[in-house]
């Protein structure tokens, strides 16, 4: 199963694109897990993860249709 | 409220509009906005906002202008460099509109100042530019139930968001709801470090002041429990849909007086480096012998300090240009503490242990007000 995430600010810039598809993740917990092991530098970020524009606080099941985002606090201003 | 006619056509083409129309330009000039944060973000929201003839706007910075502040922050010019940016920028703003108040506040906003500043404005723009501040005008106007409307900026991307205001009877997020916790030090680049593309957060704050005006005159559908990214890159936009959390309330402080213990610098990890002096220390260093003192800002920077001797170097040639010299000890210090303390880590590579190297923290600024 492939999951379509979409990254921005920094983790963009780890992943080199904005947009990344890992296979196999059941959930966002895994797919926390998996991204982190793939790219390093993420790990160290406390992103948000988003299921189709809802922030998933909790381990939120996945499917192919679902839209994933990761998104980083900015500080800019 | 009685329009003169120079009001009237300063106003014309927004009071056209039917949705805005002589109420909507009523609700505005009696409304009082403050925008914490006079940078990118700030300008552009200010500049909007004093066209459109918000009644009273205030505006809090304790920075001034630099140089490198003036690809984006398009209030100020040359001549405004080294003068406080809240000043500045009210000027500026005068020029546009002479009929609105503008209230000046430089110096920063900390838990003893904000509740009762805060209090005082009917709505609250976040143009701030490090997290410390964003969790203390979050915390703040969630006690207060004062409307944000939240900003920020990396590189070529921005957020916007309405928090505290829901309009439609739901429980208001705010910025806990989305980021519960700030991040540690250093986890995430701000714009001295990673860089901002000049024109995005003017993107982003005239987006900041367009929700501001909808918010006051109750047009359309506001950013309210919604957050939005735009990516200047690749014209992308991201809607995220915000839920009031019920242990959110919990991160808050529960009242002023618990509001003005919180020590954000700590929370947000912003720790005392060991190459950084206060200025007891500092006062008690800076008469001794075998010391050099070093002003690590550009040369037109202000204020001028000629209540202790010292030497210019600006930072970027800290290295190259660094004189001959028999002091063992090396103290550097510039406008608010950060570029000091890049030219201390400099100089800590560059000599070891073998000089004592200390960097002024809080920087000149907050040394002249205490002295």
């Amino acid at each position: 199963m492939h999951v379509e995430i979409i990254l921005f600010g920094q983790l963009a810039d780890i992943a080199g694109s904005s947009s990344i598809v890992v296979n196999d993740v059941s959930g966002t917990d895994a797919l926390a897990k998996t991204v982190n092991i793939l790219y390093p530098g993420m790990a160290a970020i406390n992103y948000l993860i988003a299921v189709d524009k809802k922030i998933a606080r909790e381990d939120t099941a996945l499917s192919e249709t679902n839209l994933v985002a990761l998104l980083p606090p900015f500080s800019g201003g | 409220m009685h329009h003169n006619s120079s009001s009237y056509e300063r106003y014309e083409r927004q009071i056209l509009l039917k949705e805005f129309g002589r109420t909507g330009q009523q609700k505005l000039e009696q409304a009082r906005v403050l925008v914490v944060g006079a940078g990118g973000l700030g300008c552009a929201a200010l500049q909007y906002l004093a066209a459109a003839g918000i009644g009273c706007i205030g505006i809090i910075d304790q920075d001034t202008v630099a140089l490198h502040n003036l690809h984006r922050q398009v209030l100020y010019g040359m001549e405004d460099i080294g003068h406080f940016k809240a000043t500045r920028a009210a000027m500026a703003l005068r020029r546009l509109n002479p009929a609105i108040t503008i209230e000046v506040f430089n110096e920063r906003l900390t838990v003893k100042n904000a509740l009762a500043l805060l209090r005082a404005y009917d709505l609250i723009i976040d143009g701030t530019d490090n997290f410390s501040t964003r969790y203390l005008v979050n915390d703040a106007c969630v006690l207060l139930n004062k409307p944000l409307v939240y900003g920020a900026v990396s590189r070529f991307e921005g957020q916007v968001a309405v928090f505290n205001y829901s309009g439609d009877g739901q429980p208001a997020a705010n910025y806990r709801d989305l980021f519960p916790q700030p991040p540690a030090a250093g986890e995430i680049a701000n714009c001295a470090e990673a860089g901002v593309l000049g024109v995005l957060p003017g993107i982003m704050g005239a987006l900041q002041a367009s929700e501001t005006i909808k918010l006051l005159t109750g047009m359309g559908k506001s950013l309210a429990n919604r957050l939005i990214t735009f990516n200047a890159l690749d014209n992308q936009l991201y809607e995220l849909q915000l839920t009031a959390q019920k242990n959110t309330r919990n991160l808050i402080p529960s009242d002023a007086a618990a509001f003005e213990q919180m020590d954000y610098d700590g929370l947000c990890g912003i720790m005392p480096d060991p190459l950084e002096i206060g200025q007891q220390e500092f006062d008690a260093l800076r008469t001794k012998d075998n010391l050099l003192i070093i002003d690590v800002r550009e040369y037109d920077e202000l204020p001028a300090v000629p209540e202790f001797d010292h030497i210019h170097i600006p930072l970027a040639g800290i290295e190259d240009k660094f004189p001959t010299t028999e002091a063992d000890t090396i103290i550097v210090f510039c406008q608010s503490g950060a570029r000091s303390l890049q030219a201390a880590r400099l100089l800590s590579g560059k000599f070891g242990t073998a000089r004592k190297i200390r960097s002024l923290a809080g920087g000149i600024l907050s040394w002249k007000q205490q002295h």
